[in-house]
């Protein structure tokens, strides 16, 4: 969830309150944000301003600056009206050229007229630009923004896209003139990086580069990467012209209106903004922007107090919905339904759901009467199955003086093969794409790294130590919708001054006998029924070289044996290769053979 | 029995009661007379109680004086011997002893000083044998020696006159025992087979158990504390009627994972930095249920079942891709799925592992178990949820909840669980609670009136909390200590979770 931080004393000031800690985080918590941090301590050591670090909805973009969030509580508190947003008429055009189409196809722009920015609100402005450029806008992939000096321009404006070396301009904040190529390289310098340098790989391998310019081709913007300076705004700018461009239309127009929205109060005519005439008749967006178009929705009484559990009148619901910025009247249509305009920064409401949380919040969450209506008694539990069957392992280990570990599902590649002298044929291990360390390369195939990960963390434990995990491996499945599944295994250790085969041979008897399953002299000759036996197998290269064998399970009379798993003196060399320096003997079984 | 031990029982039988066991035996050492007292004890010979004392020593100095006479003494010797001595032939003759003699002798009144700065016997003690003179240092050292207890002022001159040191002295005053006796049984330390089968321990003496101790250390396995809690949980539960979700498959589809839960395909937690890909195998299949497909891509893209989407184009590569599931929400969505074909009250849970693509630190692991409930039932209210959350929290002792509005794309309303932490002084997040969006519920083609109920909360973190783990890498994954796991206490929820 987005943080944002605004200024103490200046939203207590426009909420009229100078709020307690404890009064503060009720409010927010009861609206439903949430007072992560007050630096006031902090703040008086060093002679700053306090601020409150208020961490709110991830799609509730209109409170991502302070006016947002002073306006949204002032109507919770109601202390203030929902402000409606006027639009006059365009003065100037947008052309977008088709050429844009290779690179950002969607542009949109609007005008705030004889604006007046304090020091703070000129910061506000320019923080909500980073906090949408970071958010919504996806790190500017969807959508930038550009904010210009209008009266450096002259319209109409240009949207097109460019050969980099067909565009010449002074970036924002620099002296000197660049051309495209000249840019790429210049913000691709380390001192870059964490900065500017993050948005070049949007554009770097793209032929064109797209381009705002106005009426004389002075460059405005090459969106997303910087503004010129020749269209700078400062503390003094009264005409502002905002650019946007985008590649997902939707979200250009959430990101315009919001910005107008939040700073249209600072014109000399409040919330309202000046539009501007998209042309683009390449691909049929021509239009008017921003879109101001009070949006409709409608919902019913009788679905909100059942959601709810209340009997409230549509009178009641329409106060909880007002504190909530939501404006709804009864239909003519029916009593029971409700017209709710949403306003144009409450682009989260996209269903009458959204309306009925509202109407939640409005009431208060911690004031609805608690329901009765859920009774226990007519449900019949159930576990499931290989749950079970991992309970009767897990029991029965611990039993025989196993101790339960709980290894990391995720490991290396070389620690599932490699390190146990196991080679990767690629038809079973599930790899990952972006992994941030080589620790989480693969999905374990066999429960062995992990456990000979944690035996090594534990080498100073008393000898021999015993350890057994039950728990899942993956295997790809190319017949599976999700092209891989679980398998429920179960695998334990002895290590010691000797290997302990005959410990761990004893180990899985007792496990087999738990589920009803005799060992079988001869190899399985010894009986026809159900039982299971021990075959010698050199294929199983983790084991020392005539002390491997895989487990033979025949489930009852009748059936093939089958192979469920295999146990082992480990190899030396494995034991070296996770720097345990002991000797031991591990088996894993397959869990669901049981089932 | 010792031979000491039977001194001691001698010297008991003669004095009735030792009082000072470092006195009638002054050539042992504590030690050595405590093991005699505690075994003899043991078999209610004899009683023993111990005290501290501070016992002097005398130094080389303070036992010459016993030999030989004290400084003065000698001094006095001399000059009577000599008749008169030069003050400054002392240091020659009796060296630094000889000034102490001096001074101790002058204020004794036995010498004096004459006009020619010469020593002589005064007329006092002229005529005085020396042997009829009362040697009083020495005298004083002898007491000390006799164990006879000195004023405090004259120890500490003789202490500053280095004369005699300080020890600490372990002293025991010894009474006889109800069995007091010359003779020593001999004890039993156990009872054997052979005694229950004879019978002879009729007639044994046992020796008498120190109860003041613990065990051996018991060899046995143990089970995992995060799997212990998982167990409390799970029959939490089960007495509440859920069933338990076959969550056993880690690898998901983008389409299960996110977009059937309305989780838009440009979603922050969409990201490579927050969800693991993977790379091989590659592409899922689609679900097979085509209706459901062609319902979430016009969820997301136009809007349906009363929604007006999210308006953007809807691609069927992202679904393709496949990932670690990031919640166990995307095996609910698929058992919402199957329950669209019979829709009922349904109540289903799971506890399993979810995958992070994250920065690993003391609180955020890679991987981590989820415990997430989900309840299907018709017209059911947010006050339903509320209620069962209390009853939920309640059975692991934790009540006085609190509900904050919050966001999560798959539902709405969406309620974080507070609880107040009586530790940390203030109302703590325990969990995240919503009824699941109708698009999401309608698009599988369950009924519009079937509302469904989920929550969701860390396994590790109420773990942490009950077995005071700070790091969770302590708690899952190889760096767990085998020494924890094997001592760690029953989980039992219910008993003052948050202490």
């Amino acid at each position: 969830m987005p943080t944002v931080s605004v200024n103490k004393k200046q939203l207590f000031d426009l909420l009229g309150k100078q709020y307690g800690n404890e009064e503060f985080d009720e409010l927010c918590f009861e609206f439903g944000i949430e007072l992560d941090e007050d630096t006031t301590e902090e703040a008086l050591k060093n002679n700053e301003e306090p601020e409150l670090k208020i961490e709110i909805g991830a799609n509730r973009y209109d409170l991502l600056c302070i006016e947002g969030i002073a306006q949204s509580l002032n109507e919770y508190l109601g202390r203030a009206e929902t402000p409606k947003y006027k639009l006059t008429k365009p003065t100037t055009k947008l052309y977008i050229e088709q050429s844009s189409e290779q690179i950002r196809p969607y542009a949109a722009a609007a005008i705030l007229r004889n604006i007046t920015f304090t020091e703070k609100s000129y910061a506000s402005f320019i923080a909500l630009q980073d906090k949408l450029h970071s958010n919504l806008c996806r790190n500017r992939s969807l959508v930038a923004i550009g904010t210009h000096d209008y009266d450096t321009m002259e319209g109409p404006v240009y949207y097109r896209a460019l050969p980099p070396k067909d565009i010449h301009f002074i970036p924002l904040n620099q002296t000197k003139e660049f051309n495209g190529a000249e840019l790429i390289e210049f913000y691709k310098q380390p001192e870059q990086k964490n900065n500017l340098g993050r948005f070049v790989p949007l554009i770097e391998n793209s032929p064109v580069f797209p381009i705002m310019m106005d009426k004389n081709d002075v460059v405005c913007s090459l969106p997303p990467l910087i503004n010129s300076e020749h269209t700078k705004i400062t503390l003094d700018t009264r005409n502002v012209f905002i650019d946007i461009t985008a590649i997902d239309k939707t979200k250009a127009d959430i990101v315009l209106n919001q910005l107008v929205a939040m700073f249209s109060r600072y014109c000399d005519e409040p919330f309202t903004v000046e539009a501007v005439e998209v042309v683009s008749e390449h691909n049929n967006q021509s239009r008017i922007v921003p879109d101001f178009t009070e949006r409709k929705m409608e919902t019913s009484v009788t679905y909100i107090n059942s959601a709810l559990g209340l009997e409230q009148t549509p009178e009641q619901i329409v106060a909880c919905l007002k504190r909530m910025s939501l404006d709804a009247v009864k239909s003519n249509k029916s009593d029971d339904i409700l017209e709710v305009t949403i306003p144009i920064t409450r682009t989260d409401v996209l269903h009458p759901c959204d309306i009925m949380e509202d109407a939640a919040v409005g009431y208060g969450f911690n004031n609805l009467p608690k329901g009765e209506k859920l009774s226990n008694a007519n449900f019949i539990a159930s576990a499931l199955p290989i749950n079970k069957i991992s309970d009767i392992f897990r029991v029965a280990s611990s039993q025989a003086s196993w101790v339960e570990v709980l290894p990391l599902t995720l490991c290396s590649h070389d620690e599932n093969f490699k390190f146990l002298r196991m080679k990767d044929d690629n038809t079973k291990v599930v790899k990952l794409a972006n992994p941030k360390t080589l620790e989480y390369q693969v999905v374990r195939t066999t429960l062995l790294p992990g456990i000979l990960k944690t035996v090594k963390e534990n080498r100073k434990h008393s000898l021999p130590i015993k350890v057994f995990e039950t728990g899942d491996v993956v295997f790809k499945n190319n017949s599976l919708e999700r092209k891989a599944y679980n398998e429920r295994h179960w695998g334990a250790i002895y290590v010691g001054k000797n290997s302990g085969f005959e410990i761990i041979q004893g180990l899985l008897g007792k496990i087999m006998q738990t589920f009803r399953t005799e060992w079988i002299a001869d190899y399985g000759a010894g009986s026809t029924g159900r039982g299971y036996w021990i075959e010698q197998d050199d294929s199983l290269s983790t084991y020392f070289p005539g002390r491997g064998a895989r487990v033979m399970f025949r489930s009852k009379e009748g059936e093939n044996a089958k192979v469920v798993g295999n146990l082992g003196v480990l190899h030396p060399e494995v034991m070296n290769n996770f720097d345990v320096p002991f000797a031991a003997s591990f088996v894993e079984l397959n869990a669901e053979v049981f089932l | 029995m010792s031979d000491f031990q039977l001194q001691i029982l001698k010297k008991l039988a003669e004095l009735n009661e030792i009082k000072s066991t470092a006195q009638v035996f002054p050539e042992k050492n504590s030690q050595e007379v405590l093991a005699a007292l505690s075994s003899l004890n043991a078999h209610s010979k004899l009683n023993y109680v111990k005290s501290e004392n501070i016992a002097y020593d005398l130094s080389n100095e303070g036992k010459d004086i016993i030999a030989n006479g004290s400084h003065e003494m000698k001094l006095l010797s001399l000059v009577k011997e000599l008749g008169k001595l030069q003050i400054k032939d002392v240091m020659s003759k009796m060296g630094a002893d000889g000034k102490v003699g001096q001074a101790r002798a002058f204020k004794s009144g036995w010498i004096v000083k004459n006009k020619e700065n010469e020593l002589e016997v005064s007329d006092k003690f002229k005529s005085q044998p020396l042997d009829t003179i009362e040697d009083e240092t020495k005298i004083l050292l002898q007491k000390i020696v006799d164990g006879e207890t000195l004023d405090t002022k004259t120890i500490n001159d003789l202490k500053k006159r280095k004369l005699i040191t300080p020890r600490k002295l372990t002293d025991y005053s010894v009474t006889k025992g109800p069995d007091f006796s010359l003779e020593l049984a001999k004890l039993e330390t156990d009872i054997t087979s052979e005694m229950v089968a004879t019978g002879s321990y009729k007639d044994l003496k046992f020796k008498a158990y120190n109860f003041n101790s613990q065990g051996v250390n018991v060899s046995s396995g143990a089970l995992h504390p995060l799997n212990k809690v998982r167990e409390e949980f799970r029959q939490i539960f089960f007495s509440m009627g859920f069933t338990e979700m076959p969550s056993n498959q880690y690898v998901e589809t983008g389409f299960w994972n996110f977009d059937a839960l309305y989780v838009p395909q440009q979603h922050p937690a969409r990201d490579l930095q927050d969800t693991f890909y993977i790379k091989d195998p590659l592409t899922a299949d689609l679900p097979e249920d085509k209706t459901y497909i062609s319902n979430i891509k016009a969820v997301h893209e136009n809007g349906k079942f009363d929604s007006i989407g999210y308006r953007y184009n809807w691609k069927e590569e992202e679904c393709q891709k496949l990932v670690l599931r990031t919640h166990t929400t995307a095996i609910s969505a698929r058992m919402l799925h199957d329950l669209a074909k019979d829709p009922k009250p349904t109540r289903l849970f799971s506890i399993d592992r979810v995958f992070r693509n994250e920065a690993v630190d003391a609180t955020h692991l890679a991987e981590f178990h989820q415990v997430e409930g989900v309840l299907a039932d018709y017209n059911i209210t947010l006050g339903d949820l509320i209620k069962f959350m209390e009853e939920f929290f309640a059975k692991m002792g934790v009540t006085g909840l609190r509900f904050k509005p919050t966001y999560n794309p798959y539902t709405e309303p969406s309620m974080e669980i507070f609880s107040w932490h009586e530790g940390l002084g203030k109302w703590v997040e325990i969990g995240n609670s919503g009824m699941f969006r109708p698009e999401m519920l309608e698009s599988m083609g369950l009924p519009k009136d079937l509302r469904v109920l989920g929550w969701g909360l860390s396994l590790e973190r109420p773990t942490m909390i009950k077995y005071k783990v700070q790091n969770i890498r302590e708690l899952l994954g190889h760096k767990v200590s085998l020494d924890f796991i094997e001592t760690n206490p029953a989980a039992r929820l219910d008993e003052d979770l948050y202490e």
